[in-house]
């Protein structure tokens, strides 16, 4: 007993300092937004003096704007295109190229984003040579490279769900007559809906999210929000982009928190009517 | 629900024939448009991008727009002449310089793979063993900086570790040391800048796979009399190497080229490749020498990438 109370300590202790080494920073970052000084570590008092700032310059608008912009359409076309693809892995058995497929679906995970960013860029700039298009890289460039890894983000979510799920609805539905295209969007579509919901917000954060990728792809008069941040923090600490990053962490902190609550609320309910059920069947 | 499959209703007949018609092409040729749609994507936005960076690694570098001379050339007779240049390859390989940054990427980010281990593999058993509601909070406060802001998480720490910034300025407050160290633009910012960021990547595979782990192998060792040191190194540890693997390759393997962290929490003093490739693609301007040494990185990478794609696919289909 006495053993397993000190390695339960140890886990406790290690688990607050990595807690603690996740959280300082940013909860640090946070409180310095609403310094008054112009020099980030100077605190100067209380003021939301940067803020003020912050909403009246028009480039942080534009490049929020533009962000969002990315992060809607790829998080909509990588939810359909990994939809497709993590169906075509788990339900269609072998295909012609499956491999090599199933290869280009788990590569972008890992692929270093450098890589991603300068071999797209190289594409745009020869089909530009072949073809013409695209004349000019922005938005349109910038969401075609997002598209390509959040997909596969997407793809790896249904991919696990799918597999985690029991065919038996799928294979009664076929029994009763129902061909296969009906089964898959009148049985199998609803049941991996949530699966898409997550894939949908996953492609929308990671959009928002990347630098790289979109620097070596976007082009000039083109700026995306962590563009402009990367731009503005490389020669040091900027207060106004404190409060940007402030209101960017406590937007994405309540959705998540909202998300991971509803959930474990459904859960919770789930629990308990499997055991009032049970319990019922019982008596 | 039993009418599905009647498909020729005649409302659907009046209203319009196009509409039927790519209804039934749909119905019969469904699953190749399933397939073939993300396939053809992926090749086009993927897998061709590589070739063409191959394709430039073995080009001339040339003052022009773009700055590369076509390998491609008509000689008489319609007679394609091509041009692979390998000089690039040669001169990574005789410059210091790159060997060098290959190396100490290596180096950087194996140490921090190591460190984010030693911190993620006690904080994922911790959350394993905790009760039910304390799992879910646990869980979600180690996803929620996954979900935050990658760039923002990296710049909190410019803060922080500044000479003016919130570790000196406590540490002069109290007295421990009279003028600030430095701290930002050193490989100690790096390390703590990749650990920072990766440690969730390398907490939640080894909780799924702690998770599946079966508590009666456990007490079953301690039964028959085997400390608790033992039954982790014989029971507890080698059931885990599947989520170790995966965690550390989930470090490694963006660690390695990384780019953001090396740039603003290193400075010039921390070389890294990605960092190297960057900076000859748009400051340099030589994209074949930028190729190349992407070229290489994805050589250095591929091993850890197939191993990684190997466990990741056990666990999707096993």
């Amino acid at each position: 007993m006495h053993n397993t109370g000190q390695r339960s300590r140890f886990l406790i202790t290690t688990t607050c300092f990595g807690l603690a080494f996740l959280y300082i920073p940013m909860v640090l970052l946070i409180i310095y937004s609403f310094n008054y000084s112009k020099l980030v570590p100077v605190w100067g008092g209380w003021s939301i003096r940067w803020y003020k700032v912050l909403f009246e310059s028009e480039d942080v608008w534009e490049a929020v704007a533009l962000s969002l912009k990315v992060a809607t359409v790829n998080a909509c076309f990588a939810t359909l295109l990994g939809t497709l693809a993590g169906l075509a892995l788990v339900r269609f058995g072998s295909f012609k190229g499956r491999t090599l497929f199933s290869g280009m679906i788990t590569a972008p995970l890992v692929m270093p984003e450098v890589i991603t960013g300068l071999s797209l860029l190289l594409l745009f700039i020869t089909l530009k040579e072949l073809i013409g298009w695209p004349d000019k890289r922005g938005f349109t460039t910038i969401t075609i490279a997002h598209i390509t890894f959040s997909m596969a983000y997407v793809a790896v979510i249904i991919q696990s769900r799918l597999t985690g799920m029991s065919q038996d609805l799928e294979e009664a539905a076929q029994d009763l007559g129902a061909k296969p295209f009906r089964v898959m969007i009148d049985i199998t579509m609803p049941l991996i809906a949530p699966g898409m919901l997550a894939g949908w917000l996953l492609a929308f954060t990671l959009s928002l999210d990347d630098l790289i990728i979109a620097t070596f792809v976007s082009g000039p008069g083109a700026t995306t929000m962590p563009m402009l941040i990367y731009s503005r923090v490389r020669l040091g600490l900027r207060p106004d982009i404190n409060a940007l990053a402030t209101i960017i962490i406590i937007v994405v902190a309540t959705g998540v928190i909202l998300a991971g609550w509803i959930m474990f609320r459904q859960q919770k309910r789930r629990e308990l009517e499997l055991a009032m059920s049970s319990e019922e069947a019982q008596d | 629900m039993i009418d599905t499959d009647e498909i020729g209703s005649p409302e659907a007949d009046i209203s319009s024939s196009l509409k039927m018609r790519l209804f039934h092409t749909l119905q019969h040729n469904w699953k190749s448009v399933v397939v073939f749609v993300p396939y053809f994507w992926l090749l086009l936005f993927f897998l061709a991008p590589f070739f063409i960076v191959l394709k430039i690694s073995m080009a001339e570098p040339a003052i022009a727009s773009p700055p590369f001379q076509p390998m491609t050339e008509w000689v008489d007779d319609g007679v394609v002449q091509i041009k692979l240049v390998f000089e690039n390859f040669i001169y990574l390989w005789e410059d210091d310089l790159y060997f060098k940054t290959y190396i100490n990427s290596i180096k950087i980010s194996s140490i921090s793979t190591l460190i984010c281990l030693l911190i993620g593999y006690p904080m994922a058993y911790a959350i394993v063993r905790a009760s039910h509601t304390y799992k879910h909070i646990l869980l979600m406060l180690i996803i929620l900086p996954f979900w935050t802001s990658f760039l923002l998480r990296v710049y909190a720490w410019m803060g922080l570790l500044a000479d003016q910034g919130t570790i000196n300025n406590l540490l002069i407050s109290l007295g421990i040391i009279d003028d600030p160290i430095r701290l930002l633009y050193t490989p100690f910012a790096v390390y703590v800048g990749i650990v920072y960021t990766y440690l969730p990547f390398m907490i939640l595979p080894l909780y799924a796979n702690m998770e599946k782990l079966d508590a009666s192998l456990r007490e079953a060792a301690a039964d028959l009399g085997a400390k608790p040191v033992t039954t982790f190194l014989t029971v507890t540890l080698p059931l885990t190497i599947p989520g170790i693997i995966a965690g550390s390759l989930l470090v490694f393997i963006p660690a390695t080229g990384e780019f953001v962290i090396p740039d603003l929490l290193g400075g010039g003093n921390v070389l890294m490749i990605g960092r190297l490739l960057y900076n000859e693609f748009t400051s340099n301007h030589d994209w074949p020498i930028a190729s190349a040494v992407a070229i290489i990185l994805l050589i250095v990478l591929v091993l850890p990438m197939m191993l990684y794609q190997h466990a990741q696919g056990k666990q999707v289909e096993g």
